[in-house]
């Protein structure tokens, strides 16, 4: 790791102060992704402003037709959360499938939305749950707030302070993991909303998306056979060691009728 | 009554007290007064040629101590890593052997190779200036892989190496090999890949390394196997430092796998940058680091081709091998390919003609050396898919195939086309118990059940046979080994009855504290709480050659055997004095000293007592003292063997293969502590599982570069990945030539498993057409497979 | 730039100035000397390095000193009792041979407490899936988890005898 200067701030509007305040300043969430990029020296942070001890950034609360979730509500948190598991058990399944016990115990959910890393799992929730983004400022929909691999709608110095899911009918994440890293390697988030139906994937493209084929075959016949004649196409996934795009676009299917079959 | 404590017992291991409370000593754990570190600038390319080095910057950052170069290196007279094993061609010319310095001097030879060391007073410090040092590189073109390595007008990873062929050799009589295929009814042929690995044992590769100017001693400690065959090739070709004045400590060692048998350059330069800077010098790699100069292992490409009569009788083996050796020759990288790989050809079977080449190459890559099994694994893998597809070929079920060409118990002992000699096994025996752990009847219904719930399953077998206990030095003096490779022992007891023994042997997740305790035990009924045993560092113990090749218990233990049997006549003849009785009357029973015919008895703790108390001794008969030393070389090599059957579930939505079922039946001969035997056998097959579906060492085949450079990449197989095992061993085959009749255990579940697995993978997917699928069997490439193939159902 | 943190490590109160940059386990290791606590990778993957943070299993290399300033750290060297008496955990893990080289043991147990902790009677299913942050090269797993089974059951063990006491 590079030298940097640590701080840790007691309200959002102190972060928001050292934000503007350093050359090149980072936010520090629970830390699971930003930390092992520093320890190989692939970023270079003047400052490191720790959100970890902020009350205003933390707790899960039933509100308004969903869920809101504290930007620094640990994974573990979310998973293990009797209202999360009563109101969208799919959430806390998703959250429960995320890393490892040690990843999920620290990592939080504002740094995985704000890294939008194109195989993390909640960017899948926040489109399909018609998920708004709060932050020091404003609201973000869900559906504008990923603008591409590792960009999303936030300006410079704004913090995402927590994330309100609405309560689907039903909803379900099914997830293809990659052997090694433990990350999607394609997941699919399906969730129905009265007669619509909303199909997200991460980890197959550079940024979530949404399966509009899928969304509509589904909204006409909520079964995972509908799927059939559905897909996605195979042109701008990911590639790598571990998927090509085919494999990729095939597997966006497959979790997909896996998900509607969890829907129940 | 058996001694608890003894032969048999599954006593529970003694270091567990430390490894289970945070107190092991591991090398990264000491540290030194005046402790400095290292932090080493590599390569980022694979192949470039060093035409400057400016350390200015480097040297003005805070806490730089010293920037040093291969050209310091040079300037010291530094030399070369040796290689321990030479290798002779077809022609009769030796191994191509080009220069293997600690520190690039001109050229980088891959991603990785270490152009220059930065000592600082703290870790962070060396690496913030590592990042300043200006190495001017003029990057060249690279050999990647094997096959391209070897192909005209390819790079050329050393100048004066042409066509990048380190050496081409044969094994075997090619006349009969043809002779019998002009013969043959049917030929079974295979091309096969076994893929290039990364042995990851979890301790990172660490050095440290000080010199005492009052006395001149040089000491390194490192996380090594064989803490005596690094004092020997570091000091004697690398750094010209003498035994005497060179300590090389190897402590708590966090596995080994093979991948820390090898003397690293990182160990020269920590022990030689220690005596220029004056002070303590200490490296720990990163694991992004071991991943980029640990040595790997495997890396084979193979086509083979099996002649058998229309009975199915083997008749003859046919098998070329490309072996990619890496940039430099590892200390016993020629040795893998050729006689740990391509004398193990027979497997199992009575074929009575072989003949294998071998081509080894070298190319833009980490060095490759011996990784768990060693040859083995590619020998065995290679076998038995061939003998898999051609049971596929012929119709013969493939249980039967194997039963009708086994080399038979009442064979032994039993020469084979490729220089080995078995000594004993029962082949049959091993399936015969192996069979029913499985149900191997019952498979069809499983296989209908999978079927219904939209899953594949198949089942597959690997009989394997190793030659372990490594080796009798007058063989491996013949073969090319640079070394005699027999072990030490010293039992020393001392005067109130504990005992200390002092092995050659290593231990770096064996338990070797608690089984060579074992046979003490047995022997002389000392309690096993009074029993110490030593290794791992040449001040204390007789020169050792280590701990590889399953050889501690067949070649160190045996060693102990020796020495404790020349205790033992020693303790006679002090009983025969103490008793007045004639020395030829003393028995030894229960670990009691008797005189023949009456109740005059002593233990060994009354013996030694007077050893260290010799009143009255006749000294010009009898040297006070019970202490003794022994080196033991072994006879032949050892032949553990077995039957390993995986049963595998596949999904073919996703390719995903699960093991669902492992069954390892193993004659290691007589077992000493059968936990451990078992221990050992459950992570062999996990390693060997890994190979068939998780892990692959990726490098880009242009850049050179390692796409497999993390565990974000690597895949190393999980708690989640894998099944519990049916572990079952017989004990009626003992080795015949060591006194333990013990035969070895270390890597047989590494050996086996991955023929099993994928024998059981191709099984599952007969159905599509597929006849052979390359390692690891990766969910994406079990969906290509079965998407290439027509179902057959879809053909109706 | 240095920093002060304090912490509690092991039931006793620690406080040492280090570099902003330290992580927890370089603090614990180097500045504690407490190097039960291993690094066998620097991508969070291998679990080498596990310890309690306030009774939560995390990952020390992934986790800067400074973010525990004030929280309660187990170490392994925490584990066994006062007296030296091992934790259930350490004792079933020898019992049932669930080390070998004995470098991913001390990450091996914390994270095995953990998963006990939070579900006191675990299938082998729930302890494979529940040990997947922790890479061991040696045991090829299956005395791990023989072991974690027979130290969960030895932790309820121990709760209820304790409870009748």
């Amino acid at each position: 790791m590079y030298a940097f200067t640590y701080h840790r701030p007691k309200s959002v509007a102190d972060a928001v102060a050292l934000l503007g305040q350093f050359e090149d300043p980072k936010l520090l969430g629970g830390g699971q992704t930003l930390l092992p990029t520093l320890k190989q020296r692939l970023a270079r942070p003047s400052d490191l402003i720790d959100l970890g001890q902020i009350p205003e950034l933390q707790g899960i609360r039933e509100e308004a037709g969903g869920l809101t979730v504290g930007a620094f509500t640990r994974h573990a948190e979310v998973a293990h959360s009797e209202t999360v598991q009563r109101v969208i058990p799919a959430l806390a399944s998703l959250a429960e499938g995320i890393g490892d016990r040690q990843v999920r115990n620290m990592g939080t959910l504002g740094g995985s939305i704000c890294n939008a890393d194109p195989s993390a799992d909640y960017p899948a929730a926040v489109v399909a749950l018609k998920a708004t983004v709060r932050t020091d400022r404003r609201e973000i929909a869900g559906d504008d707030f990923f603008t591409g691999m590792f960009e999303t709608a936030l300006e410079p110095g704004e913090i995402v302070t927590a994330v309100h899911f609405r309560t689907p009918d039903k909803a379900a994440y099914a997830k293809f993991r990659n052997p090694a890293s433990r990350y999607a390697i394609v997941g699919v988030f399906v969730a129905v909303f009265g007669s619509e139906v909303r199909v997200t994937v991460t980890g197959a493209g550079p940024s979530v998306f949404r399966a509009d084929d899928m969304e509509a075959a589904l909204a006409q016949d909520f079964r995972a056979d509908a799927l059939n004649g559905a897909s996605v196409s195979a042109d701008g996934l990911n590639a790598d060691i571990h998927a090509s795009a085919d494999y990729r676009a095939h597997l966006v299917r497959v979790m997909a009728r896996r998900a509607v079959e969890a829907c129940g | 009554m058996a001694n608890p404590t003894g032969i048999g017992a599954s006593v529970r291991r003694r270091e567990d007290a430390r490894f289970l409370t945070g107190r092991g000593t591991y090398t990264d754990d000491i540290n030194r007064p005046g402790q400095t570190h290292a932090v080493f600038v590599r390569s980022p390319y694979a192949h470039a040629r060093i035409t400057g080095i400016d350390a200015a910057e480097a040297m003005r950052a805070p806490g730089v101590i010293a920037v040093l170069t291969g050209a310091d290196m040079e300037t010291d007279k530094v030399g070369s890593l040796p290689c321990g094993w030479l290798i002779h061609s077809k022609d009769g010319s030796p191994m191509k052997e080009p220069p293997h310095f600690p520190i690039a001097r001109d050229r980088a030879r891959y991603v990785g190779d270490a152009v220059a060391v930065v000592i600082a007073e703290t870790r962070e410090q060396a690496k913030d200036a590592a990042e300043l040092v200006m190495v001017d590189y003029e990057e060249l073109p690279a050999a990647v892989t094997s096959l391209k390595a070897l192909e005209g007008g390819a790079p050329l990873v050393h100048d004066d190496v042409g066509g990048n062929l380190c050496f081409d050799w044969h094994l075997g009589d090619a006349a009969a090999v043809d002779a019998a295929f002009a013969q043959a009814a049917h030929v079974a042929k295979l091309d096969l890949v076994n893929q290039r690995l990364v042995p990851n044992a979890m301790e990172p590769r660490a050095a440290l390394g000080e010199y005492d100017r009052a006395t001149g001693e040089h000491t390194l400690t490192t996380t090594s196997q064989n803490p005596h065959v690094i004092r020997l090739l570091m000091g004697a070709f690398v750094l010209g430092i003498p035994e005497h004045k060179l300590r090389v400590v190897a402590p708590d060692v966090g596995g080994g796998f093979g991948s820390k048998i090898f003397h690293y350059g990182e160990e020269a330069v920590v022990t030689w940058a220690a005596k220029k800077v004056g002070r303590p010098v200490k490296w720990t790699a990163e694991r992004s680091e071991s991943f980029l100069t640990d040595a790997h292992g495997r890396d084979h490409v193979s086509h083979a081709e099996l002649a058998m009569d229309k009975d199915g009788n083997f008749l003859a083996l046919r098998v070329a091998t490309i072996a990619n050796m890496g940039a430099y020759l590892s200390t016993f990288a020629p040795s893998i390919p050729t006689y740990l790989y391509a004398t193990l050809l027979a497997g199992q079977y009575k074929t009575p003609a072989i003949y294998a080449e071998v081509k080894a190459v070298f190319t833009n890559t980490v060095p490759v050396d011996a990784y768990r099994g060693a040859g083995r694994p590619e020998a065995c893998y290679l076998i038995e898919r061939l003998v898999e597809v051609a049971a596929a070929e012929t119709g013969i079920d493939k249980a039967e195939l194997r039963r009708r060409n086994f080399v038979p118990a009442s064979a032994m002992p039993y020469q084979t086309p490729v220089a080995l000699q078995y000594d004993t096994g029962d082949f049959a025996k091993n399936l015969d118990i192996a069979l029913p752990l499985v149900d191997y009847d019952g498979f069809a219904a499983r296989k209908a059940e999978s079927a219904r719930r939209g899953k594949l399953r198949g089942i597959g077998f690997a009989t394997y046979i190793e030659a372990c206990g490594i080796a009798p030095s007058n063989v491996a003096g013949a073969l090319g080994a640079r070394a005699g490779l027999y072990e030490s022992a010293e039992v020393r007891f001392h005067p109130t009855g504990s005992v200390t023994v002092f092995t050659g042997s290593h231990s770096h997740g064996q338990g070797h504290e608690t089984t060579f305790a074992q046979l003490v035990s047995e022997r002389f009924g000392v309690p096993i709480e009074n029993v110490e045993i030593v290794h791992g560092d040449t001040s204390k113990i007789p020169f050792g050659m280590g701990t590889y090749g399953s050889r501690s218990l067949a070649v160190g233990g045996s060693a102990i055997v020796k020495a404790m049997d020349k205790v033992e006549r020693k303790a006679k003849k002090i009983a025969a004095h103490m008793l007045e009785a004639a020395e030829a009357d003393i028995e030894v029973k229960d670990g009691r000293f008797v005189v023949a015919g009456t109740d005059k008895a002593l233990t060994i703790g009354d013996i030694a007592l007077q050893a260290y108390v010799p009143h009255n001794f006749p000294l010009d008969e009898l040297e006070p003292g019970l202490d003794e030393q022994a080196f033991y070389d072994p006879k032949n090599f050892t032949y553990p063997n077995g039957c390993h059957v995986c049963e595998v579930e596949i999904d073919p939505d996703t390719g995903v293969v699960q093991v669902v079922s492992f069954a390892a039946v193993d004659d290691f001969g007589r077992v000493i502590n059968p936990l451990i035997v078992e221990g050992q056998v459950h992570g062999g097959l996990v390693q060997g599982i890994g190979q068939a579906l998780y892990e692959n060492c990726v490098y880009d085949e242009e850049s050179g570069q390692l796409i497999t450079g993390s565990y974000m990449d690597y895949c190393m197989p999980r708690a989640d990945d894998v099944p519990s095992f049916t572990v079952r061993y017989h004990e009626d085959q003992p080795c015949t030539h060591n006194p333990l009749g013990v035969k070895g255990c270390g890597e047989a579940g590494t050996i086996g498993a991955s023929a099993a697995v994928m024998n059981a993978v191709v099984h599952a997917l007969s159905e599509y057409g597929v006849t052979h699928l390359d390692m690891p069997a990766t969910p994406e490439r079990v969906w290509q497979a079965i998407r290439r193939h027509t179902p057959a159902q879809a053909a109706e | 730039m240095p920093c002060t943190v304090s912490m509690t490590v092991n039931g006793k109160a620690v406080s040492r100035e280090v570099e902003e940059r330290t992580l927890l386990v370089t603090f614990l290791r180097d500045q504690l000397g407490l190097t039960g606590t291993h690094v066998g990778c620097d991508t969070s993957q291998c679990g080498a390095c596990v310890v309690h943070i306030d009774g939560r299993s995390v990952k020390s290399c992934t986790m800067l000193a400074a973010q525990a300033d004030g929280a309660a750290v187990t170490t392994i060297e925490g584990l066994a009792a006062a007296d030296g008496t091992l934790h259930p955990m350490q004792a079933a893990f020898r019992e049932h041979h669930g080390l070998q080289c004995g470098f991913c043991t001390p990450g091996m147990v914390m994270s095995a407490v953990d998963l006990v902790t939070a579900n006191p009677s675990p299938s082998e299913h729930d302890v494979r899936e529940g040990l997947e942050g922790n890479i061991c090269r040696c045991t090829g797993y299956h005395n791990i988890v023989k072991a974690v089974m027979a130290g969960a059951e030895a932790m309820q063990g121990g709760t209820m005898k304790a409870a009748a006491e």
